[in-house]
């Protein structure tokens, strides 16, 4: 549902997304770690249609992004990290609105947007403007919004952020239940245990490559770590800092 | 683990350091990227500084050859100037600290930091004078520099012009930010900010009614100076003894007049020290508390409901993106006081601007000739394409730049960037041509202009208007500030005044395109007395036309194709 040939982006001389092939299929959960400044959110942006590539194809649902960007758009639901959204607006006319942009109105979109505020326990909030919702709130409400048209692939960057715990558990039910009804996800986390337990497969991004791909055992398999868990893998693949450097650090 | 010492605490230079060191980065980038942005930015300002001085060095030669006036009007206009500034200082004041003090985002780090409140305090002061008052500093150069030449104030003149006026500052900017203080203990910050916005805006439209009202062209008039022992004696008695402005308009004059008296300058300094003084007490003493509400008081319903759903009826037949599009643009304009408030200043300057019309002495006594009238209309049609450029630069050009921190939303969805661009074109551009039929209509009815020249007038404006509106938008694309939060500040970027300049070259064209046409309708209406429609009038009428059309729809062409190249 979700393939990338060569995709590259550049800022002057700087590479932030070097030449990363990837196929995310239909009903699969795709994580994608890295650490920060690695270019997963660049990746993320360039499949949403936000970013031109510099280079390489995106493909939604077998749509070239490039070529065909609205067809390919209207099938796909994006959320981003940061959760901006119009002040001035209502909850329920941000979501009409978003509802909108992809062509949506009428009484079904009524329906469907009391049920996703509803869901995302946003209901009583529905007629207040989003100036007063907490980040949280206004992350909820982008996750809701991204769900009103019904996608076919999600690409969503860093969801837990700013949930509470109830939301952060609806959120992985409902990815899994996406996925179980044939949708696909692609997930940037920094929560590991997240990935781990939620993710069909995952890739590491690192300096804009990705460095390794595949489900946990084949993960496992490539570095050579026996049973260690994913955090211990991760910071294997993408280097940590030793204990002497942080003793140093905290003793000044 | 090892105890943290703070070993010495930081001072005023270092936090304010963010802030210079931002400025030069944003100084050396602007340098390596655009030399032409900063000739063409040297250049209008540098027309424009000139012209200011123009006038002060030609009002204040043609004052000194009066003979006793000559020493004291220009104290008196001085004063009246140095009051003005003020004025517009306080209240500049008054906003810059609501978010220098309040709402900035390095408050939090400040907060947590283990900083001095009084270094904070004087910091941030440092901080809301600079930006409250560069742009009166640089008014004011022009004015004193005149001052200091026509009164041949000597090498020193500007360290004395500079003494009288940085008290000053220093006083308007203490009073603003405990004024603020005040405020913000008693309604939260961001109320606050609305409330000040209206305050604001209804203050400028005050004066500007005021200002017109006085009528000053009347003073030039020489039945103005009837009386002129009375006029002397106001001249020569201070108007506002009181105030620091009057005292920095004494230290003035009294170093170009040669005059010893120590008080003013004492008397100024003394205030400004006084100020920072009781503004820094009154810092300490609520400062915490308003801090700690300025974070609260988002607005959380809406009103005028009923107007939402007029408005839904009336885009009823758009399609579903355009008329969602339109709706939220509306929205959310009349829910930011910011925003709207600015239309009260547009309907006074509207109606200032047929008062001036209307006061035009054209039908005050003898005849006045056939070619004067249509004179005048016509370059009315050129001022009222002047200011609906104006209008547009505020209203329009901003549009695409506001989008700034949503573009993700839009960018991702299938929303083409010619549908985004045409809803705003028409929710720009519809308004606009309800204000431009109004004006012309309305001046050229005050004009008494010929059925001719309404229609010539009516036609070019609704062509203009279509395309300064598109040029607007375009412009907006290509030099958008998608990081500027407040939307009044984007007509002054590098982009707006780019805008301005194309539409007024563009406005400047269609004029001297129509102007044959309309000679040749004076002419036929002497010879012949009427009209006589020839090959020349119908092809200049459709050289503006296609030009109009052609910059509508080019511009907006442009402006979708920049849309998608922004990469965000």
């Amino acid at each position: 549902m979700i393939q990338l040939r060569g995709l590259t982006k550049r800022y002057g001389t700087f590479t932030a997304v070097n030449a990363i092939d990837l196929e995310v299929r239909r009903g699969e959960l795709f994580g994608f770690l890295g650490p920060n400044g690695a270019g997963k959110t660049t990746t993320l942006r360039m499949i949403a249609g936000i970013l031109k590539p510099s280079g390489g194809t995106v493909h939604v649902a077998g749509i070239d992004v490039e070529r065909e960007p609205l067809r390919a758009k209207a099938r796909l639901g994006y959320i981003p990290d940061r959760p901006f959204v119009y002040d001035k607006l209502t909850g329920a006319e941000f979501m009409r609105f978003v509802a909108a942009l992809y062509g949506q109105e009428g009484p079904v979109v009524e329906r469907r947007i009391d049920e996703l505020l509803a869901l995302f326990d946003l209901a009583q909030w529905k007629h207040e403007l989003t100036e007063s919702y907490s980040h949280g709130m206004r992350q909820k409400l982008i996750i809701a919004s991204a769900l009103a048209h019904r996608p076919e692939v999600i690409v969503v960057d860093e969801p837990m952020v700013g949930l509470d715990p109830k939301s952060a558990r609806l959120l992985k039910d409902l990815f899994r239940e996406f996925v179980g009804r044939g949708g696909t996800v692609l997930m940037s986390t920094h929560t590991l245990e997240i990935a781990e337990a939620m993710c069909d497969r995952i890739g590491i991004i690192l300096g804009g490559r990705i460095i390794a791909a595949g489900t946990m055992d084949e993960l496992r398999e490539q570095t050579q770590a026996g049973d260690l868990p994913l955090e211990e893998l991760f910071l294997r693949l993408t280097g940590g800092l030793h204990e002497g450097e942080l003793s140093e650090i905290l003793d000044g | 683990m090892a105890e943290a010492v703070l070993r010495r605490e930081p001072g005023l230079a270092r936090i304010l350091s963010p802030k210079w060191r931002a400025a030069l980065a944003r100084f050396r980038r602007g340098r390596a990227g655009a030399l032409g942005k900063t000739l063409v930015l040297l250049g209008v300002g540098g027309v424009f500084w000139s012209a200011l001085f123009a006038i002060a060095y030609r009002v204040l030669v043609a004052a000194r050859a009066v003979p006793d006036l000559g020493l004291y009007l220009p104290g008196k206009v001085l004063g009246a100037i140095l009051l003005t500034f003020g004025s517009i200082l306080l209240l500049s004041n008054v906003i810059t600290s609501l978010s220098t003090f309040f709402l900035a985002k390095d408050l939090d780090l400040l907060a947590a930091a283990p900083v001095d409140w009084l270094r904070v305090y004087l910091a941030k002061l440092a901080e809301t004078i600079v930006h409250s008052s560069w742009m009166v500093v640089l008014l004011a150069l022009p004015i004193l520099t005149a001052y200091g030449i026509v009164y041949a104030g000597g090498p020193l003149f500007p360290l004395v012009a500079a003494a009288a006026l940085a008290p000053v500052l220093v006083i308007c900017g203490a009073l603003g930010s405990a004024l603020t203080l005040v405020l913000v203990n008693v309604f939260p910050a961001r109320r606050t900010r609305d409330l000040l916005s209206l305050i604001a805006i209804g203050a400028a439209a005050s004066v500007v009614v005021l200002l017109r009202l006085l009528r000053p062209e009347q003073l030039v008039r020489p039945e103005g100076f009837q009386n002129l022992l009375d006029f002397l004696v106001t001249l020569r008695t201070p108007a506002n003894p009181y105030l620091p402005t009057e005292w920095a308009a004494r230290v003035v004059m009294n170093w170009l007049t040669f005059v010893a008296d120590p008080l003013p300058p004492t008397v100024l300094w003394l205030t400004a020290a006084a100020t920072v003084v009781i503004g820094a007490a009154l810092h300490g003493a609520l400062y915490r508390d308003g801090y700690s509400k300025a974070q609260e008081g988002a607005e959380r319903f809406v009103r005028g409901k009923r107007w939402s759903l007029a408005a839904h009826r009336f885009v009823g037949f758009l399609p579903v993106q355009t008329r969602e599009f339109v709706l939220k643009d509306l929205r959310i304009f009349f829910r930011d006081t910011t925003q709207w408030s600015q239309l009260i200043l547009l309907a006074v300057l509207l109606i200032v601007y047929l008062f001036n019309i209307q006061a035009l002495p054209l039908y005050t006594g003898e005849r006045v000739s056939f070619l004067l009238v249509t004179l005048v209309t016509f370059l009315n049609l050129g001022l009222a394409g002047f200011v609906l450029a104006a209008i547009a630069a505020r209203f329009v050009f901003p549009a695409i730049s506001l989008e700034g921190r949503q573009l993700w939303l839009l960018r991702s969805s299938p929303l083409p960037p010619r549908t985004l661009l045409w809803s705003k074109y028409w929710t720009g551009a519809v308004p606009l041509l309800v204000v431009a039929l109004v004006i012309t209509v309305l001046t050229n009815l005050l004009l008494r202009a010929s059925p001719f020249m309404m229609a010539l007038s009516v036609g070019t404006i609704i062509l203009y208007t279509l395309a300064t509106c598109a040029l607007a938008l375009a412009f907006g694309a290509y030099y958008p500030q998608f990081d500027t939060e407040n939307a009044a500040q984007i007509p002054t970027s590098f982009g707006g005044l780019v805008f301005m300049m194309s539409s007024v070259t563009f406005l400047a064209v269609v004029i001297v395109v129509e102007a044959r046409p309309v000679l040749n309708y004076v002419r036929a209406m002497r010879e012949q007395g009427q009209p006589r429609i020839d090959a020349d009038m119908v092809l200049a009428m459709a050289v503006v036309a296609a030009l109009c059309l052609a910059t509508t729809l080019g511009a907006l062409a442009a402006g979708a194709r920049r849309l998608e190249e922004i990469d965000r």
